[in-house]
């Protein structure tokens, strides 16, 4: 399958080295479906943190999966995304435990603060902003996982520092 | 009832890394055991009456031995560290702590059942902790007690670690099989069952990370010693997360048959503000809510079964004077609703329903006859689903409907237009 022309200029097009990195990581394992979920996590990471159609492309073709089974996984799992996200993901949990503490009044800093709602990305390609289902940080509710690192105990009067944080590390 | 440590031994106390230090406090001393007498390993844990930790509570004995009467080329442990259940930090405290504990269960493990490999699936939203384990795994196969001939035995075992990507029907656990083969994680029919044909169909010992944690201390110190912890059907120590509107959250291991009233007032420290309980989620996301009139319930499986309360995974949610319960059964719904696999129809379409009608009576909309609707089609989805999680998620429901009957009570048309 090719990419269309409609495809080739929008903004999924990723560029020609990094494809080239996704086809050397995704290569050495040839013919190992079961390593798909572990290749896609770190393609991802090179691809800016989504897997678009022809990131996806190279994969299925450097492992020999068909290109189905990548999609039907990329979209079963919320780690990935199929679109590119922005540099730093945040993934505000709003299971019960950070719903009882507050994490809607937390979510609804972050919003205000970046100025994108929940699944965007700021203009500036920086942030996306997500909720996502318990993180395993229950004992600092509410939390969030950015990027590797759980935030907990946040309350919305801090959000605002620790966004200006986080832009500083980036 | 004091805070006892068995599981979560010297936690805190040893770096989590160093093989050296976890030897000092005795480590990998339960896996020598094994080694010396492999055709002891089942009996022992048999013996011991050790149940599941994951939440079903099935006999872990028992369920090495399916696994080791059978003949294959190829056999594996697999270990159950999704932990995706809201509620649960339990297995994290482990990994986190004592990763050793567990590598040296799955040890165990494969010696009892003739496997050389082992793997832990871990859950993506655990990226710090793989760090952890990584590191930790190195440095057992460095000083010999994974690898090739560990402890100079002939013998091998190793383990590789394989991460989830963000799916809470993962820790179901032919789900959790796919996912390794690289799968959508989508539960299978059972039989067959994995201990059976598991991991490419070969036969698999599934373990959740604390019923393994507890193999070690088993071999060490007798079946006996074991069965003196706890009750007599549950034996042995349980870690307990508290979550929620409690002063001191987190992780507390008792024997099992503690209170739910010790928990909260002395390791908890009750409700934060000196607000007074109302409820308590008990067992994790799909378990019962049980009002504060019940906290004299001993937690364990029995006692919790009999007091309409869930031991599951040991897990307390507590809930102040501010909560609004159908508030909480909305997110729980929701949540159900949005991990639902799509697999099969009564829990792909159930699940929605269900947060339909909590959202009806959330907001006063509920008519004559919804409450008996949703009861009904939570019965179907009880009987109807493939896997546990469109089987379990009505629970919290029925408990409220069962012990808060004044939530669902019909708004009068007066009220219903003040909103
Ligand atoms: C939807 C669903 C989610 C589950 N999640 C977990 C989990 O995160 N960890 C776990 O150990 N068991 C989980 N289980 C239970 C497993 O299917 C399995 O029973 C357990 O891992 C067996 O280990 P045990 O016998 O040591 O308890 C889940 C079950 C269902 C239905
Ligand atoms: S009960 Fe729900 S989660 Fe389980 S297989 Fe059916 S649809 Fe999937
Ligand atoms: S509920 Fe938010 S971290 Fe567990």
């Amino acid at each position: 399958m090719a990419l269309n022309e409609k495809e080739k200029s929008c903004c999924c097009f990723t560029d020609t080295d990094i494809l080239k990195q996704i086809a050397a990581i995704a290569s050495k394992w040839r013919d190992r479906p079961d390593m798909l979920i572990p290749v896609l996590h770190e393609v991802q990471k090179v691809a800016g943190n989504g897997i678009p159609k022809d990131v996806a492309m190279t994969v299925s073709r450097e492992m020999r999966v068909p290109l189905s089974r990548i999609y039907g996984v990329e979209t079963f799992y919320a780690f990935y995304s199929t679109e590119k996200r922005g540099k730093v993901l945040i993934r505000l949990c709003k299971s019960a435990p950070c719903h009882l503490k507050g994490a809607k009044d937390v979510l609804d800093a972050f919003e205000k603060v970046l100025g994108v709602r929940a699944g965007e990305t700021t203009p500036d390609k920086m942030f996306t902003l997500e909720t996502c289902e318990c993180i395993g940080a229950c004992d600092v509710s509410p939390a969030a996982l950015i990027d590797d690192t759980v935030y907990g105990d946040l309350k919305p009067e801090n959000v605002s520092e620790l966004i200006s944080l986080l832009r500083k590390r980036a | 009832m004091e805070e006892m440590r068995v599981i979560l031994n010297k936690a805190g106390e040893i770096s989590p890394v160093s093989t050296k230090e976890y030897i000092d406090i005795g480590g990998y001393q339960g896996l020598k055991k094994a080694l010396e007498a492999p055709e002891n390993i089942i009996g022992v844990i048999k013996a011991s009456g050790l149940r599941g930790r994951g939440g079903a509570g099935f006999p872990a004995g028992l369920k090495l031995s399916f696994t080791a009467d059978t003949t294959a080329d190829r056999k594996y442990i697999v270990c159950n560290a999704d932990e995706g259940e809201p509620e649960t930090i339990k297995d994290r405290m482990i990994m986190d702590l004592v990763p050793h504990r567990l590598f040296e269960g799955m040890a165990i493990a494969g010696i009892a059942v003739g496997a050389d490999k082992g793997f832990i699936y871990l859950r993506a939203e655990y990226p710090y902790v793989a760090k952890t384990l990584e590191r930790a795994l190195a440095d057992a196969r460095e000083n010999g007690c994974l690898g090739k001939n560990i402890m100079g035995s002939g013998k091998d075992f190793d383990i590789e670690i394989r991460t989830g990507a963000g799916a809470y029907i993962c820790g179901e656990e032919t789900a959790l099989l796919s996912s390794i083969e690289g799968k959508r994680g989508e539960p299978r029919f059972k039989p067959p069952f994995p201990g059976v044909a598991g991991l490419w169909g070969k036969p698999t010992v599934l373990n959740n990370v604390e019923t393994l944690a507890n193999f070690p201390a088993i071999l060490v110190n007798g079946a006996e010693w074991f069965r003196t912890l706890g009750t007599e059907k549950c034996p042995g120590t349980k870690l307990f997360t508290l979550s929620g509107n409690i002063a001191k959250p987190g992780v507390y291991e008792f024997p099992i048959g503690v209170t739910i009233r010790s928990l909260y007032e002395e390791a908890g420290g009750g409700c934060p503000g000196g607000k007074r309980l109302i409820a308590v989620q008990t067992g994790g996301a799909s378990g019962n809510i049980i009002p504060a009139s019940l906290i004299d319930t001993l937690m364990d499986i029995e006692s919790c079964a009999a007091a309409g309360a869930t031991f599951g995974t040991g897990d307390l949610m507590f809930m102040d004077e501010d909560c609004d319960i159908l508030d909480v059964l909305e997110n729980l719904t929701e949540f159900f609703a949005e991990e639902s696999c799509g697999k099969c129809t009564p829990c792909r379409e159930g699940t929605p329903r269900m947060l339909e009608f909590i959202g009806k009576f959330k907001n006063g909309t509920a008519k004559e006859g919804d409450l008996e609707l949703m009861l009904e089609l939570g019965s179907l989805m009880v009987e109807g689903s493939l896997c546990g999680l469109g089987q379990a998620s009505p629970n919290p429901i029925f408990s409220a409907v069962r012990f808060f009957p004044e939530i669902f009570a019909l708004k009068t048309d007066s009220k219903r237009g003040s909103c």
